[in-house]
């Protein structure tokens, strides 16, 4: 077993007399990818933010391992217009990297074009793409994505979320993925949390989809969110995406 | 123009002065501190006040309070139920109001409150220029090293938080710096003026850059312009150096606007 890299224990933030989060259990290893689930204002980003450092917890305690490397996606960033700043410039802002490197990474993320171009005139999702190739090459051993597929459409989450997947395997990195599609979470994913301000739910996609504690937050047509694609097969898929065969 | 040694020493202090006020003033641009600076600078006559109460030197009495400035503003910004600009108006006038009374009351000392008001960089002496210099030295160093982690917490303080960045000390660093160019500022445009100084050459600046770096490097390059053509102005009309010295600068600020909207129009028509 790997060692974990960064982790909540019982975690609990308050803010104006009222719990964003509480008792959150959570723990990424190498490797893993951990989808975080929930219904809006449910304290999703607050977790995403605990693990950052951003938030210190006001219960609990939060754990971050030795010689961890953070790649954190946030949902928005907003510059300043008065800040010149380009994605070239942006990518050497920590430590200074090779410009064929630089060029590979945004290229993989397909901002490649965009990279002299002011961040002030970048969409939502070019932005987080460019954090994105940052992480990449700061070679990142924990990633903490908030709704990165935002503004994107169908096919462009697919792949997004391929990229992920290839993102960790390449890594070996922990990835924390804050998440709202369902599909891409139950297809993707080795653990999913479902929070409402405390942890509703967790395990397996096969596990969460078939508790009642997530049927009940999402409705009991979201454990079918994956029968989209049924109709078109002569096969049935189980909750993850694996295939089994017709009854 | 007779180069008198007053003359001279005005342009030295002037042109050490803007090459730190420069970067400084990027991020007071950048960080949206215009309003925090002009508490601080108002704060300088308290300081002012104070060391001349304690008979210690007036540019680390303005240092001090300025920066204890800073850490009240820090304070009451996470809890106060007023806004940040009202919070920044109720400090920067309530200092400068009592600075002005502490000043009168001190019947014993002699000094006249217009020269810390709009500054007296004619009769900047030796001495001064040595802090001016000594202070705008370790500055620069501190600028230069911590320069990409001061980058990156202007870029968004989360990630800076979690990459490791330290931006809470950084932040605090930036505060030691601030406070340390509003007490030279004082003396070389007054605290009036000294917002002016920090924000209108990286204003002008911002118009021609594409990286901080360059935005930094323009602003100093301006402001030691402004300087010198204002030190010039100042003495060939024998108008108040300080809002000259500013007039300049403002001066530059157009040119620089007008010439890239006349840029920005030809390339549409062409393109």
């Amino acid at each position: 077993m790997d060692s974990i890299l960064a982790g909540l224990q019982s975690a609990g933030v308050i803010r104006n007399g009222r719990w964003l989060i509480r008792d959150i259990d959570l723990s990424i290893r190498p490797g893993e990818i951990v989808s975080l689930i929930g219904p809006n204002g449910s304290g999703k980003s607050t977790v995403a933010k605990v693990l950052s450092g951003s938030i210190v917890p006001d219960s609990g305690s939060v754990f971050r391992g030795k010689g961890i490397r953070i790649g954190y996606v946030p949902q928005r960033v907003v510059i300043d217009s008065t800040l010149p700043m380009t994605i070239r410039r942006l990518m050497n802002i920590n430590e200074k990297f090779d410009k064929l490197e630089v060029e590979e990474a945004l290229d993989e993320m397909n901002i490649l074009k965009a990279a002299d171009q002011p961040l002030q005139e970048l969409s939502g999702g070019e932005f987080q793409r460019a954090l994105f190739a940052r992480a990449l090459l700061r070679k990142a051993n924990l990633l903490l994505l908030d709704e990165p597929s935002q503004g994107l459409d169908f096919k462009g989450e697919i792949k997004l979320y391929n990229q992920i997947v290839d993102i960790r395997d390449r890594l070996n990195c922990g990835v924390l993925l804050v998440c709202h599609n369902l599909h891409m979470v139950m297809a993707k994913t080795d653990s999913v949390i479902c929070i409402n301000s405390h942890v509703c739910c967790a395990g397996t996609p096969v596990d969460v989809v078939n508790d009642r504690a997530f049927q009940e937050l999402f409705g009991p047509e979201a454990a079918h969110s994956h029968a989209l694609y049924r109709h078109h097969h002569d096969h049935s898929h189980l909750p993850d995406g694996s295939i089994s065969s017709v009854q | 123009m007779i180069f008198d040694d007053f003359i001279s020493r005005a342009v030295i202090a002037g042109v050490g002065f803007a090459i730190i006020a420069g970067p400084l003033g990027c991020f007071v641009v950048w960080q949206r501190l215009a309003y925090f600076g002009d508490a601080m600078a108002h704060s300088a006559l308290l300081g002012v006040a104070l060391a001349l109460a304690f008979e210690i030197n007036i540019l680390i009495g303005v240092f001090t309070v300025c920066f204890l400035i800073a850490l009240i503003v820090g304070r009451i910004g996470e809890q106060s139920m007023l806004s940040g600009d009202s919070t920044l108006g109720v400090l920067s006038h309530s200092s400068l109001s009592i600075g002005l009374v502490l000043v009168s009351l001190m019947y014993w000392v002699r000094v006249d409150v217009l020269h810390f008001l709009f500054g007296n960089i004619l009769a900047v002496s030796w001495y001064e220029i040595l802090m001016i210099y000594g202070g705008g030295a370790a500055i620069m160093f501190v600028l230069i090293r911590k320069w990409n982690n001061l980058i990156c917490l202007t870029v968004d303080e989360q990630i800076a938080t979690a990459e490791d960045m330290q931006p809470v000390k950084n932040r605090f660093l930036m505060m030691v710096m601030l406070a340390a160019i509003v007490a030279f500022a004082m003396k070389i445009v007054g605290i009036i003026l000294t917002v002016a100084l920090l924000i209108i050459p990286a204003a002008a600046a911002r118009q021609f850059a594409r990286t901080p770096e360059q935005m930094a490097v323009l602003a100093a390059a301006f402001g030691v312009i402004a300087v010198i053509f204002g030190l010039m102005l100042s003495v060939e009309f024998d108008t108040p150096p300080g809002p000259s010295i500013v007039v300049n600068a403002i001066g530059i600020f157009i040119i620089g606007v007008v010439a890239t909207t006349i840029v920005r129009k030809r390339k549409r028509r062409s393109g």
